[in-house]
């Protein structure tokens, strides 16, 4: 609803006009008021309101509502109360994964279960490396924030990540260190950290109740309850993500500078993959085609050129144009993007559902007024065969650039 | 590469649903990769029992012997293989990430490679070069990414589901194949006094809680399909405006490489 103050000119006039019959109706009706001799008047008549079908009703809860016509609704968003620990007992460490720099959800509930763990005297601290997009660190419970934004954390340093948790571990001396025990990074330093401060880890942790940490052991067959350990690796869904309060994400510095090092394993950088291998539920950057491609060469020239997965929707699929293992949706693949560009698809709601789990969508699409349009991030009106072949143009330019540039 | 030595070491594992001892996947995958690196120099080591069935599946993929450093179940793994792998002279030891039995923590490689003070390389899937005591190695991201790494040898590499399937174990060199039994100083592990093992709960499923306090609010949580509004709509604009756009927003997201 929008927030603009909407006048009624009639209103307004008849307010005006005493003569006019409908005149007293138009006045605040007043409920009680001191009279000039001092003595406290009260009209009856004038409490309640006019209920929808036209029954006179009295609101006794004290939130009378519908009086005097509100002529502009009340703002939607409400400020959440705000948590905020001066001095803190002790901290709590969480180390997100920040995957494409922003928290996951894994690390949202890793964030939720720090804060069941710090209760309301500990601070949450976030320990972040290299730059970050999120805006919503107030929002899922970070106290503090310590960032490491030197570029010896850049690609695949786990060594000095390492040793930057090691002085972090000397001066705050956290009560508990949170990672997420995952695939993108958590799981790795979690246990390098493990191994560095000689704590035995507890992994794969699903709930922390009353002091006890259960975990799944072996090959999820079983699982291990043993007392909370100082370090824990959690496994996703381990607790609710905050969703009451907000909190201050002040920033916090390390007063000892960090000793650099020589990194034993040498980053020589990302590998090209064929993106037509990698498994759709797995990758992270697709391009999908429906029923408005036109020029299948076309398109899968960008996708080429984009270095993008393959994929289809139904129709496309229906239709010949692609492989049944290329088909999203509820009844083809659910997929994992990061990014998915779709191309001409118009948003079924079978379609939606496949691409629930999706950062960021991108629709290429003709008609302004697709459900498509409604779900992307970013929406291009027009042809697509003509917006790919300016995209094709546009990356080629860039690859040529960079090519330059490197020389 | 045949120069290179490799030592895997290798569990037993269990079977996903009957939990019947069978050899662990992850550990037979490395097994795999150490036969491709160092053919038949490839040394293959478990610590526990001899005895065990088991591993005849690991000769059953064409070794000839599998050295066991005899321990028992409650005993800790780590001191026995870090005091044997410090005095023999491997170049790369290669692990699975996760055991299949027992505490499965994949704590393992970490703690050998703190041990004995070696670089560890997580998620191995193939050594592409080694010269000068250097090797040049491919590591697996997650989403079928590879990232290039170079370490210096000697190193420990864990290796998960994306390195190259094991082959499958013939029944004939499986029992030819000869279990080694090695003198090892057992120790027990502390942690079975501390914690205990339970079948596993299955997890509870995360409701979608909706946190409305009228009905209105309720009934548009549970009614309202995708929320809209929140994207960016670029309409009437020229085609190479819109790739413009795309194309910023795939380079901010670092998907083009
Ligand atoms: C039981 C069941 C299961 C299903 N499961 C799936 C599933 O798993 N996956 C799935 O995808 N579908 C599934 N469907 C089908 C789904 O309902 C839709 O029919 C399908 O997704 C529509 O595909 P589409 O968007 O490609 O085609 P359309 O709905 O035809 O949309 C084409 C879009 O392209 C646009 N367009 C046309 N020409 C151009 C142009 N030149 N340039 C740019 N845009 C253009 C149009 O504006 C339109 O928005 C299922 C249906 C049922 C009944």
């Amino acid at each position: 609803m929008s927030d603009l103050i909407r006048r009624d000119p009639r209103a307004e006039w008849i307010a005006r006009n005493r003569l006019h019959p409908l005149h007293a109706a138009t006045q605040p009706a007043v409920a009680s008021w001191l009279s000039a001799a001092g003595v406290l008047r009260k009209n009856p008549h004038a409490v309640g309101f006019i209920g929808p079908n036209g029954v006179k009703r009295i609101d006794r809860s004290g939130a009378q509502q519908g009086g005097a016509a509100k002529r502009s609704t009340a703002s939607a968003v409400v400020q959440l109360p705000l948590h905020v620990i001066e001095q803190p007992a002790f901290y709590i460490a969480v180390v997100p994964d920040m995957v494409g720099g922003r928290l996951s959800a894994h690390d949202k509930d890793l964030l939720g279960l720090a804060h069941k763990l710090a209760g309301s005297d500990g601070a949450v601290v976030a320990v972040i490396f290299g730059e970050h997009k999120e805006s919503t660190f107030d929002c899922n419970g970070v106290d503090r924030l310590l960032q490491f934004a030197d570029d010896a954390f850049d690609g695949y340093a786990p060594e000095a990540r390492v040793l930057a948790l090691g002085a972090v571990e000397r001066q705050l001396a956290p009560r508990h260190w949170l990672l997420p025990d995952s695939r993108s990074g958590g799981g790795e330093l979690g246990r390098r950290l493990a191994a560095k401060l000689g704590e035995r880890p507890a992994t794969r942790v699903w709930q922390v109740a009353d002091g006890m940490a259960s975990g799944r052991a072996g090959a999820g067959r079983e699982d291990l309850v043993q007392r909370a350990p100082r370090l824990i690796l959690a496994a996703v869904e381990c607790a609710e993500p905050v969703s009451e309060t907000r909190h201050e994400v002040r920033p916090l510095a390390l007063s000892e500078a960090l000793v650099s090092h020589l990194p034993r394993i040498q980053d020589l950088g990302a590998v090209a993959v064929d993106p037509a291998q990698i498994p759709m539920a797995e990758a992270e950057f697709i391009l999908s085609g429906g029923n408005g491609v036109k020029d299948w060469a076309l398109f899968h020239q960008a996708a080429a050129a984009l270095g993008a997965t393959e994929g289809a929707s139904r129709v496309a699929v229906d239709d010949g144009f692609m492989g049944r293992e290329r088909q999203v949706g509820a009844s083809g693949i659910w997929v994992t993007a990061r990014v998915y560009v779709a191309v001409g698809i118009s948003g079924a709601i079978q379609h939606l559902q496949g691409i629930g789990a999706c950062d960021k969508v991108v629709a290429i699409n003709i008609d302004p007024t697709c459900d498509m349009i409604k779900r992307a991030d970013l929406s291009v009106i027009g042809e697509s065969a003509a917006i790919l072949q300016a995209l094709i143009k546009r990356v080629a330019a860039h690859r040529q650039g960079g090519a330059r540039d490197a020389a | 590469m045949t120069n290179l030595q490799v030592i895997t070491l290798v569990s037993v594992g269990a079977h996903p649903t009957s939990g019947r001892p069978r050899r662990a996947e992850q550990d037979a995958r490395a097994v795999e990769l150490g036969l491709r690196l160092a053919g038949e120099h490839l040394q293959v080591l478990h610590a526990g029992d001899a005895e065990s069935e088991a591993l005849r599946s690991y000769l059953g993929m064409g070794l000839g012997e599998l050295g066991v450093l005899q321990q028992s179940a409650a005993d800790d793994a780590l001191p026995v293989l870090a005091d044997y792998l410090s005095g023999c002279g491997a170049q790369l030891v290669l692990t699975g990430t996760q055991a299949e039995t027992g505490e499965g923590s994949g704590m393992l490689p970490y703690l050998l490679a703190e041990r004995l003070g070696w670089p560890l390389v997580v998620g191995l899937v193939e050594v592409e070069q080694v010269d000068h005591g250097i090797a040049q190695v491919l590591q697996a991201l997650p989403r079928g990414q590879r990232r290039r790494l170079r370490v210096r040898l000697p190193f420990l590499a864990s290796v998960d589901n994306a390195a190259p399937v094991a082959r499958q174990s013939a029944f004939g060199p499986a029992r030819r194949g000869n279990l080694e039994a090695l003198p090892a100083a057992a120790q027990a592990d502390p942690l079975l006094t501390a914690a205990q093992f339970q079948p596993a709960r299955p997890r509870p499923k995360r409701l979608k809680v909706i946190k409305a306090k009228t009905g209105a609010e309720r009934m548009k949580a549970a009614t309202a399909k995708a929320a809209g509004g929140s994207g960016q709509v670029l309409k009437d604009v020229s085609p190479e405006a819109g790739a413009e756009a795309i194309f910023n927003l795939l380079i901010e997201e670092g998907v083009l490489r």
